[in-house]
């Protein structure tokens, strides 16, 4: 009997090989309570209603698909420009916090805990938790508080309180630890809002739903500039895989789309200073499901490296390694300065300042030689406000 | 017969179960301590295999994991450590640890490396019961390893009873919500759960862990259960020790008569 290729996850929580809930008994009530129930309140007409108009009149939604002229003369193809950097906060991540907060709410929760790395997702949430009123403590490396100072004058000033996380390598991975052992910590009135599609099933697919609105208004948008829905290729960045997801998403079983993801090479895939984790790493269990993750031979996580604090991270989604494991998306690794050339070419194209991370799928253009005819969008994922400190060591 | 099933069956109460990490705080004081907590008179003896990303642990044994992890820890060390362990010491052994080292090693691997050693059981708390009834159930026991599930006051009745069914060691019942370390001494509400699953009559014992640290809530403790588990506490003692045996023997000492 032949399977049918599915790359979506399955009743049990699964994308292939990868996915499940590998976490300790102190989380599975949490987790449970989540799984059981996620589904049917996003389908409550009153949560879509409250979701929608939020996204709307909130977040700025739908984003603008836009015709990048002078990039697609540059690379001579047809590039569209999804503008997540358009979204209230700067970048996708509020797409997710809005619809967990919503979940969160339904479920009788009164304090939000979260992790961040770049402090996109920590102040997409602290931005949610005032909208609605809720407590709010975000997780964030010590070493990210240092180089994102922006972000974490935001959280704070919206509200948050902000944890130094001082564990392990002081980075995002260690902000998720410190998050998933506050969570078993508060057990009955949290909530812990997750920044990406990784973490115990069912967050990875939880998030991707409420990502998908990125390739749901890609579909629609194209069909009314170009006639046809599907472009023939998709572009985003990877550091867990939300925006990845979201972009991907309607577009998972439509083959003439190729999907393509950019990790983070850092100072290249070989120099021991790398994110890029389909690349580097092997199939293993990471914060709670199963996935690719780099590890040493004995099983231990490896610092990744990332002049992109979104991007630094050692694991991926076990929807994106099952896009990997398939080959039904192309992965790319993208070095630090790759990207940096590519976010000041959209500068003095496009006048836009794309995110650090943003800049990774950006800079995939130059290698992937899109015809003439062909369509090309990228998921410009966030905008780069928060990268100036980093930007401006290459301004000359 | 396994020496954990032949442990509980016979001794019913007062069972003392210890905690430490491998490679701590020497990269080679792994039987060293053992040989020193068997000859204390530890029941059972819990060897922490360490990891990098320990989301169910507290600071302290956050800190012996990465400590042991700098020294050089591995599982394939921890093997090499145990080869001849049978010879002197005759305690039972379980390993716990996170599922990420173990599924590198290879699980049918490690389950055989396990028995050549004689290690008798196995703490994983990041399996899943559906993984575990699924894919490893039949290897452990091919191996003669046993399992422990862990409950807390949150697991369900239905739950519980389930993790009881699939179970043939002892149930690991974690005394509050929270990482280890995190609380110390029983307070009147984890009596009330305690109470609750006693009255269930499970077919396996169980042993009641974190928050324990001394003789008083050891007591507690097992007079709740058939016994206790003791992690955070004995590690804070390893780390101050100048001397390890002496140290190691007093503590248990201190634990079990006060
Ligand atoms: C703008 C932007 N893009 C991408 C990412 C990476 O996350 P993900 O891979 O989940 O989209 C981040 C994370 O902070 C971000 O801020």
């Amino acid at each position: 009997m032949q399977e049918i290729q599915t790359y979506n996850v399955n009743e049990k929580g699964y994308y292939g090989q990868f996915g499940g809930a590998f976490i300790p008994e102190m989380l599975f009530p949490n987790v449970e309570e989540l799984r059981t129930n996620y589904l049917n309140i996003m389908s409550e007409p009153s949560f879509q209603e409250e979701f929608q108009a939020l996204l709307k009149d909130y977040v700025g939604r739908p984003t603008p698909l836009y015709l990048a002229s002078r990039l697609s003369e540059k690379y001579k193809t047809n590039i569209y420009l999804k503008r997540e950097d358009l979204c209230h906060t700067g970048a996708h991540k509020v797409n997710n916090t809005i619809g967990q907060i919503l979940v969160a709410k339904r479920l009788g929760k009164h304090r939000i805990v979260a992790e961040t790395g770049a402090g996109q997702h920590g102040v997409a949430t602290a931005t949610v938790c005032a909208l609605m009123g809720l407590e709010c403590i975000v997780y964030m490396g010590e070493i990210d508080i240092a180089r994102q100072a922006p972000n974490v004058a935001r959280m704070k000033m919206l509200g948050a309180t902000v944890v130094p996380a001082k564990s392990g390598s002081k980075t995002l991975k260690d902000a998720t630890n410190e998050a998933m052992r506050h969570w078993i910590n508060n057990p009955v009135d949290t909530h812990y809002i997750i920044g990406s599609v990784v973490g115990p099933h069912p967050y990875p697919d939880m998030v991707a739903r409420f990502q998908s609105v990125i390739s749901k208004e890609i579909k629609s948008q194209l069909m009314e500039k170009t006639g046809k829905s599907n472009p023939d290729y998709v572009i985003a960045c990877v550091g867990g895989g939300s925006n990845a997801a979201g972009a991907f998403y309607h577009f998972l079983d439509d083959l003439e789309t190729r999907l393509v993801a950019a990790e983070a090479a850092g100072h290249g895939i070989d120099s021991g200073h790398s994110a890029a984790t389909t690349f580097l790493g092997k199939p293993g269990v990471l914060h709670g499901s199963k996935s690719i993750s780099m590890q040493t031979e004995d099983g231990q996580v490896i610092e990744p490296y990332s002049i992109s604090a979104g991007l630094d991270y050692p694991g991926i989604g076990p929807m994106h390694a099952h896009l990997f494991d398939t080959k039904r998306a192309i992965f790319y690794g993208i070095t630090d300065n790759e990207a940096i050339e590519a976010a000041m070419e959209l500068c003095k194209l496009e006048g836009i300042i794309p995110a650090l991370e943003s800049a990774h799928a950006l800079a995939v253009l130059s290698k992937l030689n899109a015809g003439e005819n062909e369509t090309v969008v990228v998921n410009l994922s966030g905008r780069g406000d928060k990268d100036l400190a980093t930007y401006q060591k290459f301004v000359v | 017969m396994n020496r954990i099933t032949q442990l509980f069956q016979n001794k019913k109460q007062d069972i003392l179960n210890v905690y430490f990490t491998a490679g701590f705080p020497d990269l080679n004081d792994t039987v060293k301590i053992l040989t020193a907590l068997d000859e204390g008179g530890a029941d059972l003896i819990e060897i922490g295999m360490p990891y990098s990303d320990p989301v169910a642990d507290g600071e302290t044994i956050q800190l012996s994991n990465q400590k042991a992890l700098d020294n050089g820890m591995s599982v394939k060390l921890l093997f090499e450590q145990l080869k001849d362990i049978r010879k002197t010491v005759n305690v039972p052994i379980l390993l716990m640890g996170y599922i990420n080292p173990v599924l590198q090693y290879g699980i049918e691997a490690f389950c055989k490396k396990c028995q050549e050693v004689g290690v008798d059981g196995l703490i994983l708390p990041d399996l899943p019961v559906d993984v575990y009834e699924e894919e490893y159930k039949s290897i452990f026991e091919q191996y003669n390893l046993l399992n422990t599930f862990l409950i807390t006051p949150q697991t369900s009745d239905v739950r519980i009873n389930h993790i009881d069914n699939i179970s043939n060691g002892f149930i690991y019942m974690v005394s509050s919500a929270s990482t280890t370390g995190a609380k110390t001494g029983i307070s009147e509400e984890q009596e009330a759960y305690f109470a609750k699953v006693n009255a269930m009559n499970l077919k396996n014992p169980r042993l009641i862990g974190f928050g324990i640290s001394n003789h008083e809530s050891f007591k507690k403790a097992s007079s709740n259960a058939q016994g206790a588990i003791i992690g955070s506490a004995f590690i804070k003692v390893l780390n101050e020790s100048t001397n390890l045996e002496k140290d190691i023997k007093s503590f248990v000492h201190s634990i079990k008569y006060a």
